[in-house]
């Protein structure tokens, strides 16, 4: 039976981690992180844990503690923000071309510099090319639900690869909702027991890890990674499909929302898009036939899906929480790979799409805001033409 | 050496699952000179054993037997260190077949 | 946790030549480089079964070249500076594993190693952060004074005057400027229960402090002074007597601090003059001339220093 509660994002993803009961968690606390290694930690003291928690001195050997326990047999989580996913950032490469199957939450936080301890997607983009299955999580209740099903995805057979589960900081993972917590053998069940395909404790052959690979083999060994990635879109799946049956709610690689018959959509990832579905009924009660994709998955980016799914739309709109420093525009990462989906994937005519860059830094987006999209959309599909193809949101000056 | 595999028949993660397969190296292809020992003067003390970092030193019911030479570098400590001075250091070019099958 | 093996192999060089190898011929170190010496002799030292975490170094480069491997036991190499880290998720998962009975205890020692570059330097965070903690792990350094494995670079371990490709001997400079960082003493000072130096020239010593350490359930670090011909330039056949110099100088000493009481483990007969063991390397060869024997008499004045002062902790003088 489950029980509804008020949590916020990250005491939702404690109690997810609780359930779990991880053989080991590493750890360094940082804003807006911070509350669900302590909730956890809590949870650690009380017994109500297996977990062998172990407090590193800096993310760098959160993410090392990791990598030695998963390559040892363990079931693996930790969560970071910001700084500490950009500190740790050499060794996520490692864990993924390890192929450790862990699950990380990343509180979105803008990196330094300025420092800023607030809202936007800089961090976890600037480690999207590094092998990890990335999720986005709209609200407490889906950053519950994602932690749970990143267990199976990450431990998939076909997959064996890092998973991380990102929730917006601050606006998600510090504000609280109804979130509906399973019964705990309902998600013990769920997640089932780990079975390590190779680890260093407890091996019938010893076994060698972080060998070093001349320019004879390297190429090979990406290559492997490369086709996890293309069974991952199944395993993702696979695993909303069996978590919806036991659970009911269904999940995908993204959420299409009053998608089928609109004739302008944003494409928006993270409680953004909450926000937009709020003024996509608005418009629609206006008459205005607007609809809304929130990409759930951006590694694997589900580029054959998220085309087909706008391919009817007279205008798109893209909207990047962070930017990608020196791309075409100034453009954000989810125009840049949505863009490009289309030109690869797309059919003649081309629709027009425009890239906005909001909220960086935690500067904040209304409803106006997203009207305001809308209606530009209104105009770019009524004259064919996109105009202004990068815009700002909020941004002064 | 046998052809590197392609990356399907690879196992994954860049794990060694072959343990010890350092062994199929000839190191010993490195060596300016080898050490070869005088039977008679060596008390198989083991010193020369202890103090080899190549592990080429043969051991076998408590008694020295001779070099691994598909391994041994030829660096020349287990002569230096011999205390019975047993070891000399000679020459690859003028070593012939000495001290194989040791 | 269980405690060490009922019946420990005897310390005997007939003894220990029945183990089987743990670190295999085949490997790609330098003839004559100490390193393998240190290694074989921990991992021999030791009858448990071992899980081996080693830094980005030469150690792990020229052992682990894909796809041979010269690690007969479980072995991980991570990255330069978190072995230590790396070794805490390791000791984490053995502890978590074996508590809710998901692994057998077999009594497996974790032993790290890591060179000076990646323990006095880049990794002297993880490393503190790990003994702070206080996992069950053996931590062994293999000082050979430099970064070797890029290239004969100077580390906060390397000695005063040496020659190094960035302290090198130049017109204005003669060698590396400033004395050597004392880790031995800032592990002993994180109050671990066990903190030892070491040479491989006196293995019965090194394999005595190695079984003392892992039979703590705790954390513990070996301080092992290894030679690197290449970056030392001598001879590959003199690393035995080389060690010899560095320890009979009193400039290694072989000593440890357990619980906090210190102890030296060896008095040498008869002092040797720092000069002896800086003549016998190239890399001091500089400092024979009459200009710079200002900075053997510092160096030299700096050795009887720390050696009295050794000496006067463990109660000695």
């Amino acid at each position: 039976m489950s029980d509804f509660r008020a949590l916020d994002g990250n005491q939702a993803v404690a109690e997810a981690m609780r359930q779990i009961n991880p053989d080991v968690v590493a750890a360094y606390p940082i804003t807006p992180q911070t509350e669900a290694v302590q909730v956890f930690s809590q949870f650690v003291a009380d017994g109500e844990v297996d977990t062998e928690f172990v407090t590193v001195e800096s993310e760098h050997s959160a993410m090392s503690a990791c990598v030695g326990a998963g390559a040892a047999g363990a079931r693996v989580m930790t969560c970071t923000s910001s700084a500490g996913l950009a500190l740790m950032w050499e060794i996520t490469y490692i864990a993924a071309s390890m192929r450790l199957p862990m699950v990380m939450m990343v509180a979105n936080r803008a990196l330094s510099g300025p420092i800023n301890i607030h809202c936007d997607h800089a961090d976890s983009m600037g480690t999207r090319d590094n092998g990890w299955i990335q999720i986005y999580s709209e609200n407490p209740q889906e950053a519950y639900d994602n932690m749970i099903q990143a267990v199976r995805i990450a431990e998939h057979a076909d997959v064996t690869l890092p998973v991380m589960v990102m929730q917006d900081g601050f606006i998600t993972s510090h504000s609280v909702e109804r979130v509906e917590v399973f019964d705990d053998a309902a998600v013990s069940g769920f997640v089932g027991p780990y079975a390590a395909n190779f680890q260093l404790l407890g091996a019938s052959r010893p076994l060698t890890f972080g060998a070093l690979d001349f320019y004879d083999y390297y190429f090979e060994h990406k290559r492997q990674q490369v086709e996890a990635f293309s069974h991952a879109t199944e395993a993702v799946l696979e695993v909303a499909a069996d978590f919806n049956c036991r659970f009911g709610r269904d999940y995908g690689l993204f959420q299409a929302y009053r998608l089928d018959d609109a004739e302008v959509a944003v494409v928006v990832l993270s409680s953004t898009a909450g926000t937009a579905k709020v003024v996509v009924d608005d418009l629609r009660a206006q008459g205005i036939r607007a609809g809304l994709l929130k990409p759930r998955v951006f590694r694997p980016f589900p580029a054959a899906e998220i085309v087909r799914a706008l391919s009817h739309v007279k205008a798109i709109a893209v909207m990047d929480r962070s930017t990608s420093f020196g791309s075409m525009m100034g453009a954000g990462p989810l125009f840049l790979e949505t863009a490009a989906a289309f030109h690869v994937l797309g059919r003649a005519p081309q629709i027009p799409m425009v890239g906005y860059v909001f909220g960086l830094g935690g500067r904040d987006i209304s409803p106006p805001d997203l009207e305001g999209v809308y209606h530009d959309l209104l105009a770019v599909a009524d004259s064919g033409d996109v105009g202004d193809p990068l815009r700002y949101l909020g941004v002064r000056g | 050496m046998p052809e590197p595999k392609g990356w399907k028949e690879l196992p994954i993660g860049g794990i060694i699952d072959s343990p010890g397969s350092a062994r199929d190296l000839e190191t010993g292809a490195w060596r300016a000179r080898r050490p070869i020992v005088d039977k008679d003067k060596c008390t198989s003390c083991l010193q020369c054993w202890m103090f080899c970092p190549d592990m080429a030193v043969v051991v076998q019911a408590d008694k020295m037997r001779g070099f691994d030479l598909y391994h041994c570098k030829g660096c020349g400590i287990c002569a230096k260190i011999c205390p019975a001075d047993a070891i000399a250091m000679v020459a690859e070019a003028e070593a012939g077949t000495e001290g194989e099958g040791g | 946790m269980v405690t060490q093996t009922e019946t420990p192999t005897r310390l005997t060089l007939r003894e220990l030549a029945k183990k089987p190898d743990r670190l295999t011929s085949g490997h790609r170190m330098c003839p004559g480089c100490a390193a393998p010496l240190v290694v074989k002799q921990v991992l021999m030292a030791i009858d448990e079964p071992v899980v081996v975490v080693c830094a980005t170094g030469c150690l792990e480069v020229a052992t682990t070249i894909f796809p041979q491997t010269a690690w007969n036991v479980p072995f991980i190499h991570n990255a330069f500076e978190n072995a230590a880290a790396t070794a805490s998720g390791v000791e984490a998962a053995y502890r978590s594993l074996v508590r809710q009975g998901k692994i057998e205890d077999d009594n497996t020692r974790i032993v790290v190693f890591g060179g000076d570059g990646s323990s006095y330097d880049i990794g002297l965070q993880s490393l503190s952060g790990a003994m702070e903690r206080g996992h069950r792990l053996l931590y062994v350094c293999y000082d050979n004074n430099a970064y070797m494995n890029t290239g004969i670079q100077r580390s906060s371990a390397t000695p005063v005057g040496a020659n190094t490709t960035t302290s090198p001997v130049g017109k204005v400079q003669a060698g590396k400027k400033g004395a050597r960082k004392d880790l031995t003493a800032i592990m002993a000072a994180h109050g671990i229960p066990y903190v030892a130096q070491a040479s491989p020239h006196n293995w019965r010593d090194l394999m005595q402090k190695v079984r003392k350490a892992t039979a703590i359930d705790g954390p513990s670090f070996i301080n092992v002074l290894a030679s690197c011909n290449r970056g030392w330039r001598h001879d590959p056949a003199d690393t035995i007597e080389i060690q010899r110099l560095g320890v009979d100088s009193c400039l290694w000493p072989l000593y440890e601090v357990e619980d906090g009481v210190y102890r030296v483990t060896y008095r040498p007969k008869v002092k040797v003059p720092v000069s002896d063991y800086l003549a016998s390397q190239g890399r001091f060869g500089h400092l024979l001339q009459p200009a710079n024997q200002y900075i053997i008499e510092a160096l030299q004045a700096d050795v009887d220093r720390r050696w009295e002062r050794l000496l006067r902790m463990a109660g000695e003088v």
